[in-house]
């Protein structure tokens, strides 16, 4: 078992570096108008996926290993990309429209004269990328903390993590809250110093994209195989038991619930400087649910599936939105019954309980994720 | 008439640039004025705008007969006067007819040829004079709703010149209502005469303060540099007046918190049953809901269209219609999706979203993605005043239906057949089902009855929310906040929470804003879960542990 894995371990970093490495080559290596070459705008959308990948994984990382079915994952997301936007705004500086060096456009637009508290220091990139994971983190942290210790679980956790999003999503969407209000943040202009869509900004950021989804994969499946992930698949699976065993399910789930936050802040950051805006919808739950179907399409509680279903769907996405608008929700809604009635397992899933299936027999049985089945309850 | 001045200040300005047309003016205008006499009709034949409109003050105050019809016919443009003045100051009014009559008698005159008369002119100064006297004329009038009109608007001018005006008409007044506002108008003028004696402002700011009302207490607050008897006496009825606004103020927003807890109950009490009840996480809720509001708008359509007659009951036509598209919609879904997925509440979830995305769409395509317009029927729009309390008619409906769905539905599952196999199935299955009861038959019925009264709340929520494919969407999350700070598995704990998150929302709004104040609600939300994570009215038993 620990062989196959390897081989699939292998095959996932070799296809999460070896694409995008082939699509700069093929960008920066062809003529415009060669028939192998890519466009920029390509590059910008795989970045695009390989950041919707680590929110993927993020997700997996909970609900497929820990069974905390997170419907507010977004939410660290747009947080991460909101720390990576401040400092992008920064780096506007005396080039907005309003020339003010200081404060951001959307700050003179609403008359403010000094920087709010919370601004200062984001034109050091160093500080930014340390609230790029700290602020989902000690968000987690805190939710976590308050969550797990009064032992909400199941579906009431999901329904709070989307009241979290939800709440985040109002606030954000305030003018006062000094984060652009309704339009969020953009035109920014660089990002160290390099003009934030030229050529080779566009290429260099979708190729760390692609390195830090392999080095969070590489970390989630470390995680995971380690024997911390043993016990948290025991949580998952029968948490009373865990318990009864001397395990604190909590702490293992806080840990996981952190780490996972903190994963999906790095994406977002990523995120931000390739699409060119942040906005408070990014917060709304339905990105959140749609993020956990992207899991469920490619594997529940496989790392390597994550990141193909937030590929592919999105990819889908992609072509759908502007081949067939009006199709798109059927497809994505359709989806969703498809993939919880007829594929549990996720494409990956499925493939993987064929193969091992084969190779050693009840294995297909003890690889079943299994939900904590709630009793019916009497009426009142 | 005072209350007009701070419109008046352009024409001061006039005054001030014609300053020296107006002297002439005036000076050739004195003689007229001591002709006039007792003449109260006299003025109106002057050329000057000044004389004009205080004789229209003083033809209002007279109490002669004919002083409403010359007013009126003034401000219409009718009435004339001799072009060049004669000493008679002749008043003649035109009738729609083209027939002339005489202002002052009533009686008709011969026509005066053309050139000789002119039509008396009235400038913006005048036409508020003519507003004021209409006013007064007002108080006289025969109509028992423009008499307490009028006095309402004496009471707020506070006028000491109208005094005898009041008096007269207090003397003549038989509507008690209207009496008491003109004792109150009195009161308030003579607060405001300089000549009234102590103990008689001491009686009107008694009279005054227990109106209880903003005005009576604008009014006494004015009286602050008062001598000092008066002041204080006026601050102590302030105080008291506060006193009582505040009281009110508070069942103000215990009122719309009601009304508000009663449309969040509403959206929720159907979830209150396939979640509470079945446990199914059904995300397509909202959905169903949004479902409801457009039958109501379908069912509207129809009935203007066939049935004209009926069309302001179409709205009671539309409920068993969106209950019956609804449940029926609801047993669907239950016989194709959510029967392969029970005990497992994540799944349930994931697939009932992506339902709820394509019931979208599919209403999106049907009907366009803008608002689409269900009108209220009449007997729904208006309001009632209970004290200092405004009601909206439409609020109060929809209370008075919240209450009525819930009430039938707690008795449906306490009385009928069907709601004794729901309780048993959701009790006790296996046991259920040896009793003979088919428990997938009672599923899909619970179900279909979960969604029916959700497609109830559309038909609710049409008539106080915008109509549009994203309907569902803003009450999805508070519906099931509802339920879960009430408590899964009960109805009265939906009541209950649906009226405190209701009550709560209002309370915060006014502090901190309607954002913030919903914000504020969720973060209490997600720490009260965290303190009691079964909810208000946990389920106590061995099935409440999973």
């Amino acid at each position: 078992m620990i062989r196959t894995r390897d081989t699939h371990a292998t095959v996932t970093i070799a296809l999460v570096i070896g694409i995008p490495l082939l699509i700069a080559v093929l960008d920066i290596g062809t003529a415009a108008n060669s028939p192998a070459h890519v466009p920029d705008f390509v590059v910008g959308l795989v970045g695009k996926y390989l950041c919707y990948a680590m929110l993927a994984l993020a997700v997996d990382l909970v609900w497929g290993y820990a069974g905390i079915l997170s419907l507010g994952h977004a939410a660290f997301f747009a947080l991460g990309g909101y720390a990576m936007g401040m400092y992008l705004m920064r780096e506007i500086g005396a080039r907005g429209v309003y020339a003010n060096p200081i404060l951001p456009d959307f700050m003179v637009f609403i008359g403010w004269k000094t920087l709010p508290w919370y601004w200062h220091g984001f034109n050091h990139f160093w500080l930014a990328l340390i609230m790029v994971m700290l602020v989902p983190g000690v968000l987690a942290l805190v939710f976590g903390f308050l969550t797990f210790r009064s032992r909400v679980s199941g579906v009431y956790l999901s329904i709070i993590t989307q009241a979290l999003t939800y709440a985040l999503m109002l606030a954000f969407f305030r003018n006062d809250m000094g984060f652009g209000g309704n339009n969020g943040m953009t035109d920014f202009k660089d990002i160290l110093g390099f003009p934030i869509d030229a050529h080779g900004t566009v290429v260099g950021l979708m190729l760390i994209s692609a390195l830090v989804l392999a080095g969070e994969f590489l970390l989630t499946r470390w995680v995971v195989r380690s024997r911390f992930g043993k016990v948290l698949v025991a949580v998952r699976d029968a948490e009373s038991r865990t318990r009864f065993l001397g395990y604190r399910p909590e702490s293992y789930k806080l840990f996981v619930f952190v780490l996972s936050s903190v994963m999906a802040g790095i994406g977002g950051a990523l995120y931000v400087p390739q699409v060119g805006i942040i906005n408070p919808s990014e917060f709304s739950p339905g990105n959140s649910i749609e993020a956990v179907i992207w899991v469920a399409t490619g594997g529940r509680g496989t790392l390597s599936g994550a990141i193909l279903g937030a590929i592919l769907v999105n990819l889908a996405k992609s072509w759908l939105t502007s081949a067939l608008p009006g199709i798109w929700l059927f497809a994505l809604g359709g989806l969703f019954i498809f993939v919880t009635l007829f594929l549990p397992r996720g494409i990956v899933g499925t493939i993987a309980a064929y193969f091992d299936g084969r190779r050693k027999p009840g294995f297909r049985e003890q690889r079943l994720v299994k939900e904590p089945s709630a009793e019916p309850e009497p009426v009142p | 008439m005072r209350w007009t001045r701070g419109k008046r200040w352009p024409y001061w300005l006039a005054v001030l640039l014609f300053a020296p047309g107006f002297v002439l003016v005036l000076a050739l205008a004195q003689p007229a004025r001591a002709a006039g006499g007792d003449d109260v009709f006299a003025g109106l034949a002057s050329p000057d705008f000044n004389r004009i409109e205080d004789a229209v003050t003083a033809l209002a105050a007279s109490g002669n007969p004919r002083a409403g019809a010359v007013i009126a016919a003034l401000a219409d443009n009718r009435l004339y006067t001799w072009r060049w003045p004669r000493p008679d100051h002749g008043l003649f009014i035109k009738e729609p007819n083209g027939n002339f009559i005489d202002a002052r008698t009533g009686q008709p005159t011969a026509r005066p040829p053309f050139p000789v008369i002119r039509p008396v002119i009235v400038n913006d100064m005048v036409r508020s004079a003519i507003d004021a006297a209409k006013g007064m004329l007002d108080l006289f009038s025969r109509n028992t709703a423009v008499r307490k009109q009028a006095a309402e608007a004496l009471f707020e001018a506070a006028d000491p010149d109208s005094l005898p005006l009041i008096t007269r008409a207090l003397a003549q007044e038989q509507d008690p209502g209207v009496h008491a506002l003109l004792v109150d108008a009195e009161a308030a003028a003579r607060l405001k005469s300089a000549a009234a004696p102590v103990a008689e402002k001491l009686a009107a700011i008694r009279i005054i303060g227990a109106r209880d009302d903003l005005a009576a207490r604008s009014l006494l607050a004015s009286l602050s540099n008062a001598p000092a008897p008066i002041a204080d006496a006026a601050a102590k009825a302030v105080k008291h007046i506060d006193h009582i606004l505040a009281l009110w103020n508070i069942l103000e927003t215990v009122y719309y918190g009601v009304s508000l807890g009663s449309v969040l109950l509403l959206a929720a009490a159907g979830l209150a049953i396939t979640f509470g009840v079945m446990g199914v996480i059904n995300m397509a809720h909202g959905e169903i809901v949004m479902v409801g509001a457009y039958t109501t708008l379908v069912v509207q359509q129809l009935v203007a269209a066939f049935v004209p007659a009926l069309s302001d009951w179409s709205l009671l036509l539309s409920i068993p219609a969106s209950f019956i598209v609804a449940g029926i919609l609801g047993i669907i879904i239950e016989q194709t999706l959510i029967r392969f997925l029970y005990g497992r509440p994540l799944e349930t979830l994931l697939a009932t979203w992506g339902l709820s995305l394509i019931l979208m769409q599919a209403v999106r395509s049907l009907f366009g993605p803008t608002n689409v317009d269900v009108t209220s029927p009449p007997w729904m729009s208006g309001a009632v005043q209970l004290g200092g309390l405004t009601l909206t008619l439409n609020r109060l409906w929809i209370i008075a239906f919240t209450a009525a769905v819930v009430g039938l539905l707690m008795l449906a599952f306490r009385v009928t057949r069907l709601g004794l196999a729901m309780r048993a199935v959701t009790q006790n299955r296996r046991m259920a089902a040896a009793m003979g009861i088919r428990t997938p038959i009672v599923d899909a019925l619970t179900f279909g009855l979960g969604c029916g009264i959700a497609g109830i709340a559309g038909v609710a929520l049409s008539q106080i929310d915008n109509v549009s494919p994203n309907l569902g969407q803003n009450y999805i999350i508070d519906s099931f906040m509802v339920v879960v700070f009430g408590g899964v598995g009960n109805l009265w704990g939906a009541v209950v929470a649906a009226l405190i998150l209701g009550i709560v929302n209002m309370v915060l709004e006014p502090i901190s804003g309607a954002v913030l104040g919903k914000i504020a609600v969720l973060v209490l939300l997600i720490l009260f879960i965290q303190r009691r994570p079964r909810g208000l009215f946990p389920v106590k038993g061995r099935a409440v542990e999973a």
